[in-house]
Formats: C-alpha cells, structure tokens, sequence
C-alpha cells in the first residue's frame, strides 16, 4: 500500500504542530521519521492511523482519500511507544485483537498467534498478562499485534524507545529483515539516527511542524539540509567550525587554524560570506609535523565509544575539533599533536541560517585541497 | 517499625475500631432484647436473648406496652430493596454511557452539562421537593414507584457519573486506539476495552450509590404513602403514642443496614481487584 500526505495541517487548540506536510512513502517502502520530540512525528502517525483528524489537506492510502474514514476501516497496524497493550487482557489475547475483529475461526486465530509468537520469540509467555511482561516481552507482544492482522500498510510509533540498550540492539538487528518479511508499507517513529540509518529506505527529518529534509540515508548523513541535521546523525557529533571563504591567486579558499585549503572556483558565491564547515570526526587523522596541509593541535581527553577512539583537541585559536578513529589505532594521548582534515565530504552551512550551501557545479563537493 | 511502636499502633487502631464499632455491636445486642432489659440501670450485656422482636417485625404486629399495632416493616424493607437497586440499574445504565461520552468526546457544552448534572446536587432536596409533589401529582407520578426511581436519579446519577468519568478518563487513550485500529468498532472497544478497565470504578461508584438511595428519607417521605415508602420513612412507625420500641427499632436496623452490609462485602472484593489490576498502564 502507498501512502500520500498533501499539505497536513494539524493544531492542538492554539498549538501548530504540523504545518502543511507533504510526504510519499512507495508500496513496500520503510519511511523512517526522524527528528527531536514535540516535532509531530506521532501525530503524524495518528493522523494516518485516523485517531486523530487533520485540520486541512489529504491523506491518501493506496490512493483512497482517508478523510472521514475510521480507523478500523483503514487496514493499518501500529505498534505504540508505550505500548498500550490490553491490560486485562493475555499476551496471547492481545496479540489476537484482529484477527478476532475479523470473526476467524478459533483455530485460525491459535495458529496465526502462535506462528507470529515463535517469530519474536514470547511463544513462552502468551498465557501471561502485560503486567507479568517484562519490558522487552511488552514490546514484542506489541509489535505481534501490530502484525497480526497482516496489514499493508505498518505505523511503528518508537517501538524500541522503553527498551533497554542490549535487547535495542538486537532488535535493530532483526527488525529490518522482520519488517521485509511482511512486505509492508512501514511509518516508522524514531528518534534514534542509528535506528533511522539502520531501517529506512527513505528518512524524513521532522521539525519545526514539517519535513526539514527528505531523502536516503545516505543523502542525509552526507549532504544534510542543515547544520542542525548534521549534528542529529552521527556519533561523536559533525564538527562544526567558523570559517570564511577567500579568494587566493587562483582559486576560492578557506583557512583551517591558519593552515589555508582550497575548495575549488565553484564556491566562488560563498567569498567572504560567513560560513559553518561541517566536518565529520572520522574525516580528521593524525599526521607527521610537517605533512602538506597539516595544522598543529592541543589534546585534550580521549575517551572510548564502543569500537571507536573520540579525541577532543583544541585548535591555536582555541577552537574544539574532535576526531573518531578505529579503537587501537595508535596517537599521541596528550600534548601536541598535528592533523589534518579530509574536506572531500565536508558540507558548507550558511553561518546565518545554517542552511546547505550548493556548489555551483552540482557534481562536485568541496576539493580539500593543500593550498 | 520497633516493637514499642507496632504495640502502641495495634493498641490505637484497636481503640478507633471499638469506638466506631461499638454503637452497631450495641444495637446487635438490642435487638435480641426487650423493651425492658433495654432499659433497666445499669444498662448490662448479660442478658436473655429473645427473638421476640424479629418476630414482631416480621409478623407485621408491633408490640407495645398498649397493645398490638399493624406496622408494615417488610413492605418497607421491600421497598427499600425495589426502590434502590432499580435506581441504581437506572443509573449505571445512563450514567456510564454518559460518563464515556464525557470522559472521550470533547463536544461543545460538554463540561457544562456535566456541571449542571452535579449541580442537582448543590440545591437541598426540600427545595426541589414542592415543585415536585406538583408536578407529579399532575402527571400522575406521585406515589408510584417508576417516580419515585426517577426522582432517586437526582441522587444516583450525577454521583455515578462523576465516579466513573474519571476511572474513564484514567485509561490512556492509546489502549482504546489500539483497539480501534486492530479493526474493532467503538462500540466494542466500548465494551471490550472501556468498560472492563472502569470496573472497578463502576463497582465503587455503583456501591456508593446504592448506599445513599438506601439511605434516602425525604424523597420518599414527601412522594410516597404508606405502601410505597421505604424502610426510613417506615421506621418513623416505631415512635408510638406509648413509648418508643428500642427493641424493635434495633431489629428494624440490623435488617436494614443488612443488604448495604452484604452488598458492600460482595463489590469489595471487585474494588480490591481493580485496586491490584491498577496498571492500567500497561
């Protein structure tokens, strides 16, 4: 099933909380939406699920106008973010809930619940009420009934927010393959980037009451929209430096600590406009003094992140730069050192608003170049 | 919690039982006695028990130093039992309903009938009382027990709406979504989801209700004669030209308060319940 938004409008008395949205997730697309809480992503979800009503613009499933169209009718299943299982209610009752609103047979019903228990593994628990469930046992219980009905279009509403940090891991590992088994169309909450890189085939990033940027995950980890984007995806967060574009003998340039790089004539509309440089941390390396293009800095503290080594350094003008580099890759720990930056996908923002900047050739990025 | 303490706390919570206890253990005792050795000094637990005064109320001959007189007792417990458990079934079976829209839908004026339903409650019952003896005497109401459950409505349904709104209100929205959105109705998620979770809320506010239509005196004084009154207005009976029947006025209430007693022992059992049911929150 396709779903289509055409300018959603929604506000909760005096409150906008989407303004205007337009959106297309393809049959059998998972959309991740993506973004801080309070940006409207759940509601979008309700709207779709058709608890809630939009106050202007259309919601089209499978190219059916929704408006006025309740929700037991709209063929959609949903996991919520806490759950809101059936307290009086077995897990295996629970998980049942559509199949039942569809009057199968009892023998039906059993199988298609103890087929879809087996899948996520709480086969051993369906006789238990939710509060016996542990967390995890909750949220998969959850996620069985989103399923149950085998519907095409999925919404999952953060399912592995209240979940602890292992049991996340491993369903971020089994849930793309799960989500594929059922051939869906998926709306899938989350606020977690990993999450969204990890599911989406396309990923919207909400704020502000709308869609700030939409596109693959790749697109969106390498060319945010803005720097506020850009420090959303990826841990440890993009470096974001002050610089300001000059002209050199021949070309358009920008200094690092002092140490000038080129990035290439097709930046020529950024000279001396202030400018935000977003540099990824894997992109900064240790160098030997003297390297082209190399400028010295002042370490700061090291710390691991899982199979990662973050470094905080200080630039000559005091200035914060932190680098990630693979666990066990040797570097001096304190004191001076020298590094370099990889500019070739490093993204330019407008210091003022914090949007993209384009190169004016739309194939090339910044060069990086040693001036 | 030091031995000292848990002593001193037993000891307390002994004295607060005596003293509320005490007044119904002494009308239990009353009632298995007679006129006279419930008025001798000084007053004595040794005593004969006698069912003298049971039997009189239910015989329907109550017996006084002047004689036999006709009360009809029974009739009035009846009474009492017709009146309040209707009332009550009246009211649980609008007053749900109702409290669901209230809790669920956000209408326009919503919060001002709910206010003005609780607002019957402000204005003494005398007041309303004249108005009402006219009204029913003109369409036919008065004496009759279908007005008399009507006016009972008065008391039960905005305590019944009240109650329940808010055990309505206490069940996440997202639980009743969820049912909708597996493909049932509203009105099975009404009745699947809804009402189960206010059970207990139901019980409570039901139990309550009863209480206080049992407890009723004035409607039923003003509305009702003899045959149609309750067992409150009926036990004015029990103050004679020759004394008063201490006896039988103590058997009169252990019957009476009996159904209340019986009926708060049964619900308590679905408050406890619904007490430990608690996560709602799944």
């Amino acid at each position: 099933m396709s779903l289509e938004l055409t300018e959603v409008v929604k506000s909760f008395k005096d409150d906008l909380v989407l303004d205007g949205v337009t959106l297309t997730v393809d049959k059998g697309q998972t959309l991740v939406l993506f973004g801080p809480s309070g940006a409207g992503k759940t509601v979008l979800l309700r709207l779709v699920a058709g608890v809630i009503e939009p106050d202007a613009g259309r919601i089209l499933i499978d190219g059916k106008d929704m408006r006025g169209v309740e929700p037991e009718y709209r063929g959609v299943g949903m996991a919520f973010q806490n759950f809101a299982l059936f307290p009086h209610m077995s897990a295996m009752e629970n998980i049942a809930s559509p199949l039942t609103a569809r009057q199968l047979g009892a023998s039906a019903i059993r199988s298609g619940v103890d087929a879809l228990a087996r899948l996520l593994k709480i086969d051993h628990v369906l006789t238990h009420y939710p509060r016996e469930l542990s967390n995890g046992q909750k949220q998969r219980t959850a996620l069985a009934r989103a399923l149950a009905g085998q519907p095409e279009l999925l919404l999952l509403d953060d399912p592995l927010r209240n979940v602890d940090a292992k049991l996340r891991f491993e369903m971020r590992l089994e849930l793309p393959r799960l989500l594929k088994s059922q051939n869906a169309t998926v709306v899938y909450v989350t606020q977690d980037y990993k999450e969204a890189m990890a599911l989406g085939d396309r990923i919207a990033v909400m704020n502000h009451q709308g869609i700030q940027q939409y596109g693959t995950p790749e697109d969106i980890y390498m060319r945010p929209a803005h720097s506020d984007i850009a420090r959303l995806f990826g841990d440890p967060v993009i470096n974001l430096l002050d610089v300001v574009p000059e002209r050199s003998a021949n070309d358009v340039m920008i200094r690092l600590s002092g140490q000038p790089l080129t990035i290439g004539e097709h930046y020529a509309h950024t000279v001396s406009m202030p400018c935000v440089l977003g540099v990824r941390p894997e992109a900064v390396q240790f160098a030997d003094e003297g390297t082209p293009g190399s400028f010295p800095v002042k370490v700061e503290a090291e710390t691991p992140l899982n199979e990662k080594t973050v470094t905080l350094m200080l630039t000559a003008g005091n200035r914060e730069i932190m680098m990630s580099r693979p666990a066990g890759t040797p570097g001096p720990a304190t004191g001076t050192a020298h590094i370099t930056v990889d500019l070739h996908n490093a993204v330019l923002f407008d210091h003022g608003t914090g949007t993209l900047i384009e190169s004016s050739n739309s194939k090339t990025g910044l060069h990086g170049e040693v001036a | 919690m030091s031995p000292v303490e848990r002593v001193l706390r037993g000891l307390a919570i002994t004295l607060v039982i005596l003293f509320f206890m005490f007044p119904i253990l002494w009308i239990l005792l009353m009632s298995f006695q007679t006129n006279e050795t419930i008025l001798r000094v000084p007053p004595s637990m040794v005593f004969e028990p006698t069912l003298i005064n049971y039997r009189s109320l239910i015989t329907g001959k109550l017996q006084t130093a002047a004689g036999s007189l006709e009360i009809q007792f029974m009739r009035n417990l009846w009474n009492s039992l017709l009146l309040s458990t209707s009332s009550v079934a009246v009211g649980l079976l609008l007053g749900v309903p109702a409290a669901y829209a209230f809790a669920r839908l956000k209408f326009r004026g919503s919060e001002d009938i709910a206010f003005t339903l609780l607002s019957f409650r402000f204005a003494p019952p005398l007041l309303v009382l004249l108005p009402l003896t006219i009204y029913f005497q003109q369409i036919g109401l008065a004496n009759t027990y279908i007005g008399l459950i009507w006016v009972y409505q008065l008391i039960v349904l905005p305590l019944i709406l009240w109650i329940v709104r808010g055990y309505f209100e206490d069940i996440p929205a997202d639980v009743e979504y969820a049912y909708r959105i597996a493909g049932h109705s509203w009105f099975a998620t009404f009745r699947k989801i809804a009402l189960p979770l206010a059970k207990p809320g139901i019980a409570a506010a039901g139990l309550l209700a009863f209480i206080f239509a049992w407890n009723n005196f004035i409607f039923a004084l003003v509305l009702a004669s003899a045959d149609k009154q309750p067992v409150t207005v009926g036990a004015l009976a029990f103050v004679t030209a020759s004394g008063i029947q201490y006896g039988q006025i103590a058997a009169g209430i252990v019957l009476s308060i009996a159904p209340t007693f019986a009926l708060a022992i049964y619900a308590q059992r679905y408050l406890v319940e619904g007490l430990s049911l608690g996560a709602v929150k799944g």
